[in-house]
């Protein structure tokens, strides 16, 4: 037993840490340093899914009926580990459309019905208030039990201190959410809280496990040993002989569905999301929180029946039992801290979820019926109210439906109903996200008569139950009608309660869904909502926030009347922040120059939907605009268009694309003209100069000696000489350029034969060895022994390389002792040909060049005869060949110049002028 | 009077030819077979006239001919220019960088006599 005002104390602190930890996380968040975009905080804040009903309800039912207790808790693993991808798809539509709750969703979808969004937000609240009953009563016993004092639920109602836990939860939740108005409606602080709060309840929950198993037992061994000696706990640890696979079914059904569609859910999982990137880290994170969180429910129920006998406590309280019997005080109190943890988170976010759609989907509507509250100028502070008013309502509710019915069921079965309440939006939301034939009157057809069933088959027994109707209808029927009783409706026996309520609701639920969906077509304003949820995945990108799709909107508007609209909701300095913002988007200057154009009035809405639910936020923007109402033509006219519009603007970017690179293309071969227009310029000056030096002297010569008849003989004879050699210099440079432009341009004639090198190399070494003799040098031919393969090539062109090659090295060996040596070398690619002389060599600064143009070697005093275009050639004929000329590196003295050739043509480089071996086609250059 | 006059060309017939016709015309002629030499025969000789090539190894022939204006001793040489490169831009940068007159190859051995004369007489 523990001391009330320490067990008091406690829990005010805790209470207040939690509050210190979301104020602090609020704080980060206007610093800009939010603490929630990380992906474990939001698998985390999933933890609110385990309430009071973890910590108390599920050993109670472990207690009662073994492994019963597991569907609550697979289902959600099965949902999260199957559907994450439907999760993901709901926070795309969250986010792109600015939905604030569950009911907002819903109404969105069905052309933003405020018809729609009342009936949702009535049937969460009726659904949401057992089960916060449910966590009054845990927190209420758990205390009792703690501080040893009498039974809950006793004496009037106003001195009944349940009554104050409610109220003061009730005001935790205020101070959490209702601090100001979003325009996304999230509250970061919370999250933090629930997040930090899901930590603390699993510690407590393993600490009493642990304790259980290791403290009061000697392992899992020796407890699940001792259950098993007892006949009624070994029972619970086998598989039921009345195993009923409808019951499973249906409890995993639920809790699939629960864990989406509990307002707190999806208010942690879709709208507080942040990154629905975060969705694939809480695919597992979450599962692995609800296997460690229920690991030890087993262990703790067997344990407790165990330790107390079966039969002899309330099993839901062995959480706290067993530490205060096993002499821990200390740890029963973080037991109780643990449930209270739970039990506020859940209060909490439930009841701000709930708030945000009762304020924005009942409350709003109605009071915006009146014109002069839609002409108010400051909305928030009245929305503000409207909340926090709600809020305590939906507390005190809770505590008079704690009063009236909780005493009839174990905390079980109301968590339960309360879960099939919930899993009524199933088909209306999955159909809607998935189905764009789900039309507003299905919807509201299949969720009146889902809600219908549910209240008949479920709620109505509850209460009854608990004594507050007469339980006669139970019995036989409505009206006396043996097959309208509630738990077996049209006879249908042999399932339990909530199976078959489940049965039946969700049947009536769907069926009339589509039915009535397919008997009517949809409106335009459907059609639009449609079209844009169902094709979410497509039209947005990660982030959801542009809007590249058709906007069905058809009207004037006018931007300082928009202005002015969201500012009386969301205050006027960050209305005048978002149009400047949206200004600036668009290209514009300032916030007055926005258009006002269709795009804008959706934006508009899109911000105050944030704040006040889609609903409510079409009619306050209906009602400062001039519409034009859209029928269905005009609906599927948009799409279509703003399809085209997607084709035409991808299609012009492409063109685009092509045109850059068309166009740089343009501008490569434009260099490349311009260079090979310069390199034609300054060959054309080259050849010009290099034919005008020999016809110079040529001239000169001829007319001195026409000039001079009395010229002497010897000056005659010796210019006569001189004009007979340049004209044989002449010929042979305009033979030489002939040639290489023809090689150039691919015009010459080549013929190919069978060329047997060696033969050519001894033919040329003949025809040279003359003339080398002539001047007192020896030319040595070293050619490999045996037959050579033979070269396919034209062997005059190799000749004349040959005999260029030979011709250098002969007018560079020295006057005496000079030597060539001739070398063929064959391998397996080809064959190797060198020529070497011991002459001065090539200096260092003309290597490069030696194979241009018109350069020869030696310097100016000596240059011998030639017309510097001889290795150009002899070069271009090598490479034609397919092979390569080079001017080897410096060994030694003298120079020594080498080609090779291969033996297949189709392995060489490409060079210049490939021509092929017919004759008069060549590619023009 | 007998006119130093120098010929530079690298190529060996023409200057064969050149000097002939310059000494048959009575000038006191010098040779030089590069723009280096040219330079070297310029300041050590000081014609009054110098035939200048303008592909030359070493210098080229507009090269000489900026050195020579810029040297305060040379600068009224007479510089007749002789190329095989006609074309505008280089007539125009030749007489830009002061070339006195402008011939291309091959030339006339009457005109070339007569430019001569023209010249030196001008300056006479």
């Amino acid at each position: 037993m523990l001391a009330p005002t320490t067990v008091v104390g406690a829990s005010f602190a805790y209470l207040a840490l939690l509050f210190a930890i979301a104020w602090w996380a609020d704080r980060r968040a206007l610093g800009g340093r939010s603490v929630i975009g990380n992906a474990w905080v939001y698998a985390l804040s999933m933890g609110v899914y385990c309430t009071a009903w973890t910590y108390f309800g599920s050993v109670g039912r472990a207690a009662a009926t073994g492994l019963w207790f597991l569907p609550i808790y697979l289902g959600p693993t099965l949902a999260m580990v199957l559907a994450w991808v439907v999760l993901r798809r709901m926070i795309r539509i969250a986010r792109a459309y600015r939905i604030t709750s569950i009911a907002d969703f819903i109404a969105s979808r069905y052309g933003k019905s405020p018809a729609l969004a009342g009936l949702v937000t009535l049937i969460a609240l009726v659904g949401v208030v057992p089960y916060v009953a449910l966590q009054l009563k845990a927190v209420a016993t758990g205390y009792a039990l703690i501080t040893g004092s009498d039974a809950v639920a006793e004496g009037t109602w106003l001195g009944d201190t349940t009554l104050y836990i409610a109220l003061l939860l009730a005001g935790f939740t205020i101070a959490f959410g209702t601090r100001h108005l979003d325009s996304t409606e999230r509250h970061e602080g919370m999250v933090v809280a629930i997040a930090a709060e899901s930590v603390v309840k699993l510690l407590a929950f393993l600490a009493v496990g642990a304790f259980a198993t290791w403290i009061l037992f000697d392992g899992p061994a020796d407890l699940f040993a001792q259950a098993r000696a007892v006949p009624e706990i070994s029972r619970l640890l086998q598989p039921q002989a009345d195993f009923s696979g409808a019951q499973w079914f249906a409890l995993l059904l639920l809790a699939m569905l629960s864990v989406v569609f509990l307002p707190r859910q999806f208010q942690v999982m879709v709208i507080e999301n942040v990154d629905e990137r975060h969705v694939r880290r809480a695919a597992w994170a979450f599962p692995a929180y609800l296997l460690l969180i229920n690991v030890f429910v087993l262990p703790i129920a067997v344990a407790g029946l165990l330790h107390f006998g079966p039969g002899r406590s309330n099993p839901e309280l062995f959480v706290l039992a067993l530490p205060l019997a096993g002499d821990a005080p200390w740890l029963a109190l973080t037991a109780f801290i643990g449930g209270l943890s739970a039990a506020t988170g859940m209060v909490i976010v439930e009841a701000i979820a709930v708030s945000t759609m009762v304020c924005n989907d009942l409350v709003l509507p109605l009071l915006l019926r009146s014109a002069g509250l839609r002409a108010q100028k400051d909305l928030t502070s009245l929305i503000l109210d409207i909340r926090r008013a709600v809020i305590v309502i939906v507390l005190l509710l809770g505590y008079v439906y704690f009063r009236v019915a909780g005493e009839a069921y174990a905390l079980v079965s109301i968590g339960l109903i309360s879960f099939a309440a919930v899993a009524q939006f199933a088909p209306v939301l999955l159909g809607g996200m998935f189905w764009k034939g789900g039309t507003h009157r299905g919807a509201l057809a299949g969720l009146l008569a889902g809600a219908a069933l549910w209240a008949y088959t479920l709620m109505l027994p509850s209460i009854a139950k608990s004594g507050w109707l007469s339980t006669d209808f139970i019995e036989h029927g409505l009206f006396g009608l043996a097959w309208l009783r509630p738990e077996q409706l049209f006879g249908l026996a042999g399932l339990d309660s909530l199976s078959h309520a489940l049965f039946w609701s969700l049947l009536a639920n769907a069926s009339l869904y589509v039915v009535v969906s397919l008997a009517r077509p949809p409106s335009a304003r459907e059609v639009s909502q449609a079209l844009l949820f169902v094709d979410v995945m497509q039209r947005t990108g990660g982030e959801g926030e542009r809007h590249d799709g058709p906007v069905f909107w058809r009207g004037r508007a006018r931007v300082a009347d928009l202005q002015e609209l969201v500012g009386r909701f969301l205050g006027t300095p960050r209305a005048q922040r978002l149009f400047d913002d949206y200004a600036r988007r668009s290209g514009q200057s300032s916030a007055p120059q926005i258009v006002p154009d269709a795009r804008l009035v959706q934006f508009v809405e899109t911000q105050l939907a944030g704040a006040i639910g889609s609903a409510s936020a079409r009619v306050m923007v209906a009602s400062v605009v001039e519409e034009e109402a859209l029928d269905l033509d005009d609906v599927l006219r948009i799409v279509d268009e703003a399809s085209q519009l997607r084709a035409y603007s991808r299609e012009l970017e492409e063109k685009s694309l092509s045109l850059q690179r068309a166009t740089a293309e343009l501008r490569e071969a434009n260099e490349q003209l311009k260079s090979l227009d310069r390199l034609k310029d300054d060959f054309m000056s080259s050849v010009t100069h290099e034919l005008r030096t020999p016809l110079t002297s040529i001239r000169a010569l001829a007319e001195l000696m026409v000039d001079d008849p009395a010229m002497p003989d010897g000056d005659r004879q010796r210019f006569l000489g001189i004009i007979v050699a340049e004209t044989e210099r002449l010929s042979r440079l305009v033979n030489q350029v002939l040639d290489m432009a023809k090689i150039e341009s691919g015009n010459a004639q080549w013929h190919d034969s069978d060329v047997d090198m060696k033969a050519l190399l001894e033919q040329a070494a003949q025809t040279v060895g003359e003339m080398l003799r002539e001047r007192g040098a020896q030319l040595v031919l070293a050619l490999p022994p045996g037959s050579v393969p033979t070269m396919r090539a034209d062997g005059d062109r190799l000749m004349q390389v040959l005999m260029n090659l030979l011709g250098n090295a002969a007018k560079f060996v020295p006057a005496e002792g000079g030597r060539v040596d001739l070398r063929l070398v064959c391998d397996a690619d080809g064959l190797t040909v060198e020529v070497q002389d011991n002459g001065p060599g090539v200096p260092p600064e003309q290597r490069a060049l030696i194979f241009d143009k018109f350069r020869q070697g030696g310097d100016a005093t000596n240059r011998p005869a030639g017309t510097g275009l001889g290795l150009h050639i002899s070069r271009q004929i090598v490479e034609h060949f397919g092979g390569r000329m080079v001017l080897r590196p410096d060994v030694g003295q003298g120079a020594c110049f080498a080609f090779t050739l291969p033996w297949r043509r189709d392995t060489r480089q490409s060079g210049p002028a490939t021509a092929p071996a017919e004759p008069d086609r060549g590619d023009p250059r | 009077m007998t006119c130093k006059i120098l010929i530079a060309d690298d190529e060996p017939n023409i200057l064969i030819s050149l000097e002939y016709l310059m000494k048959r015309e009575g000038y006191d002629v010098h040779v030089a077979r590069d723009g280096q030499e040219a330079l070297d025969v310029l300041r050590r000789e000081r014609p009054r006239l110098v035939l200048l090539d303008v592909m030359m190894p070493k210098k080229t022939g507009f090269e000489v001919c900026q050195e020579l204006r810029a040297d305060e001793a040379l600068k009224d040489t007479i510089v007749l220019m002789l190329t095989a490169k006609g074309r505008d831009a280089d007539v125009a940068k030749g007489l830009a960088l002061g070339a006195s007159a402008y011939m291309t190859k091959p030339f006339s051995t009457k005109e070339l006599v007569q430019g001569v004369r023209d010249l030196l007489g001008d300056a006479t």
